[in-house]
């Protein structure tokens, strides 16, 4: 057992700071984590008493030329699992989704080709020196712009989510639906955008006093559209053109698109080629019949934007089973369409006691925080909860509270249906005896 | 120019001057016409600004119906199949099942009927449909959920006073949720 201490002060305790073996989050900064009789790392937990390691040799990469190193990386041949899930794989004439695998990767950043997507006529494939953005409507002067013009104008750069009104919606259910985090989480994803403030343009174009609110549409097969007011343009809007460092990736609105931050993802439009300035809502099918909010007694909420605070553990989860008792890091991520993550709580108990969670840094408003928890696993069975809290004061509800503000779900549906919108409870991972995770209710 | 133009005047020129030596505002747009941008201001707002000319009946958006194949996705006379029911609905307060948000008893304006079925439909050749061909549609939905009447006239002027029933059924969460 390692007597390192951590800089600046005592070691951490590892007495259990809450229920069925939490550890104090301080034992995971720094380099001096001391546990006796485990080994540190995600789903990891190898015991000290494991059979002793094989003897090291040479794997054949060490012994031989590499192949040429390609001009666009993909990733290792061994991670081709790790994909996302296609809910119409086949086109039918449907709604495409294509869902984030959060139990197969780490960090804050979603890489592009992961991005979540919602599409509504299949990918989208644009000719950027074809492809035109408009504004136009209460303004003083309408305005077309080129893909080229619009890399022309100052650019920022922000860390943001984006999360479909429909993720998490298999939560609202009667029975518990046994999916892993992907299939019940996966409509929500991170990236750095880069583009133009939407406000720069309309600064250009001159805004006439009685807009109050502005149409964005699309370039897809539905010409996809949705109002949004005229006080986010003017907030944090931004006309992106680039994730992740690159152009975006086509099926997530290459040339350019909408960026909402905070805001329900399907107002965030994708390949934009249109904003029209108006006093009111155009009252499409996308806030009328789609991402409303239907409530027990029948009447439904309209123009519902924020991404209300979540959190999920993203390890472990379904398919990442325990590989036997010892340490654990819980980790997780938690976003909130108000701002920043101000605290994470876990429970090991099913909600009965809490513990803080470490919080990654940096933690950026609208954006994926990742947060950390260390953890000894005695063998017994337990029930893993996050519970976040952002800046705002919101605090994540349990399936109690949103069903007694929502009403009770009617059935258990299908895993890629969505009974609810804007569903942000907390989810429960059972940890069984043998080690398996699965999705519960506690 | 009176003396009051000739200040006004020199006062903006003086702005301008400033502004451009501060630093010049990048600008890069092209000014459009209104004509220009028709062909995509295409957004119907429920008081039916914007909405075509052109019309049609509940017997003639019948036969566009059949000939543009819209039943191999919604069924026939709309009853759904891979895509949902165009008709029906129950009580939206059902206790016992997902209450369905469908065009009879949920959709609050008839001009998102015509708006989404000019821009997005038929589903695998959207924006080939005429106008009239779109408000014949139109009017064929509507009266297949007994909204209007089989040979009501849909047009730029009958469909926007269209009462839907579920019309009064939203609460709008803006500016309270922003």
């Amino acid at each position: 057992m390692s007597t390192r201490k951590r800089r600046g002060g005592a070691s951490p305790s590892l007495e259990p700071v809450a229920g069925n073996g939490l550890l104090d989050r301080r034992a995971l900064l720094g380099s001096g984590i001391a546990l006796a009789g485990a080994a540190a790392g995600a789903g990891t937990g190898a015991l000290l008493t494991s059979a002793a390691a094989e003897p090291l040799t040479n794997g054949p990469w060490s012994m031989a030329p590499g192949l040429p190193v390609p001009p666009y990386g993909t990733p290792s041949k061994y991670e081709a699992k790790v994909v996302r899930t296609l809910s119409n794989p086949q086109l039918e004439p449907r709604t495409s989704g294509a869902r984030t695998p959060h139990h197969l990767l780490n960090g804050t950043i979603t890489p592009s080709g992961l991005h979540f997507v919602v599409a509504r006529g299949g990918l989208t494939d644009i000719d950027p020196d074809k492809h035109r953005l408009v504004i136009h409507g209460l303004v003083k002067q309408p305005m077309v712009y080129t893909m080229e013009a619009l890399h022309r104008y100052p650019m920022v750069t922000r860390i943001h989510f984006v999360e479909c009104g429909g993720n998490g919606a298999p939560m609202f259910s009667k029975e518990p639906i046994k999916a892993n985090v992907q299939a019940l989480q996966g409509l929500c994803s991170c990236s750095e955008w880069t583009g133009v403030p939407l406000a720069t343009l309309l600064d250009e174009v001159g805004v006439d006093p009685k807009a109050k609110w502005f149409i964005a549409e699309g370039a897809d097969l539905p010409t996809m559209n949705r109002s949004i007011p005229l006080a986010k343009a003017m907030d944090d809007a931004m006309i992106a053109l680039y994730q992740n460092g690159e152009a975006l990736n086509p099926v997530n609105g290459y040339p350019v698109r909408l960026l909402l931050p905070g805001y329900e993802g399907n107002m965030n439009v994708k390949w934009l080629r249109r904003i029209k300035l108006v006093e009111s809502p155009t009252m499409a099918i996308n806030e009328t019949k789609q991402y409303t909010i239907l409530r027990p007694d029948g009447k439904a909420w309209q123009f519902y934007f924020p991404q209300e605070v979540k959190s999920f553990i993203t390890h472990p989860s379904p398919g990442l089973n325990m590989k036997g008792p010892g340490f654990y890091e819980i980790s997780g991520i938690a976003f909130s369409g108000n701002g920043r993550i101000a605290k994470v709580e876990v429970s090991a108990d099913g909600g009965k006691s809490w513990a803080t969670a470490a919080l990654q840094a940096p933690v950026l408003s609208k954006a994926f925080t990742r947060f950390r928890m260390p953890w000894q696993w005695d063998g017994r069975e337990a029930i893993l909860q996050s519970r976040a809290t952002d800046e705002a004061g919101h605090v994540q509800p349990s399936r109690e509270a949103f069903i007694a503000e929502r009403g009770p779900p009617r059935s258990t549906p299908n895993v890629a249906a969505f009974p609810m919108e804007h569903c942000n409870v907390i989810v429960s991972w059972g940890i069984g005896t043998n080690g398996e995770v699965s999705h519960v209710y506690a | 120019m009176s003396m009051r133009d000739q200040i006004a005047l020199a006062a903006a020129l003086l702005l301008t001057a400033c502004a451009a030596n501060a630093a010049d505002a990048p600008r890069f747009g092209q000014p459009i016409t209104a004509a220009d941008i028709a062909p995509w201001d295409i957004s119907i707002p429920p008081d039916g600004t914007g909405l075509p000319p052109g019309s049609g009946t509940a017997s003639q958006g019948e036969k566009v119906y059949a000939e543009r194949g819209c039943g191999a996705c919604h069924g026939e006379k709309g009853a759904g199949g891979m895509s949902g029911p165009l008709v029906g609905g129950g009580p939206l307060d059902a206790k016992d099942r997902e209450p369905q948000k469908l065009i009879g008893n949920y959709w609050p304006y008839a001009t998102t009927v015509f708006d989404f079925t000019r821009r997005a439909m038929p589903w695998q050749s959207p924006k080939t449909l005429t106008d009239s061909e779109v408000y014949a549609l139109t009017a064929y939905i509507l009266a297949l959920n007994k909204i209007i009447g089989e040979t009501d006239v849909m047009d730029a002027q009958t469909l926007p006073k269209v009462k839907m029933p579920n019309r009064d059924g939203f609460i709008s969460k803006y500016p309270e949720k922003y």
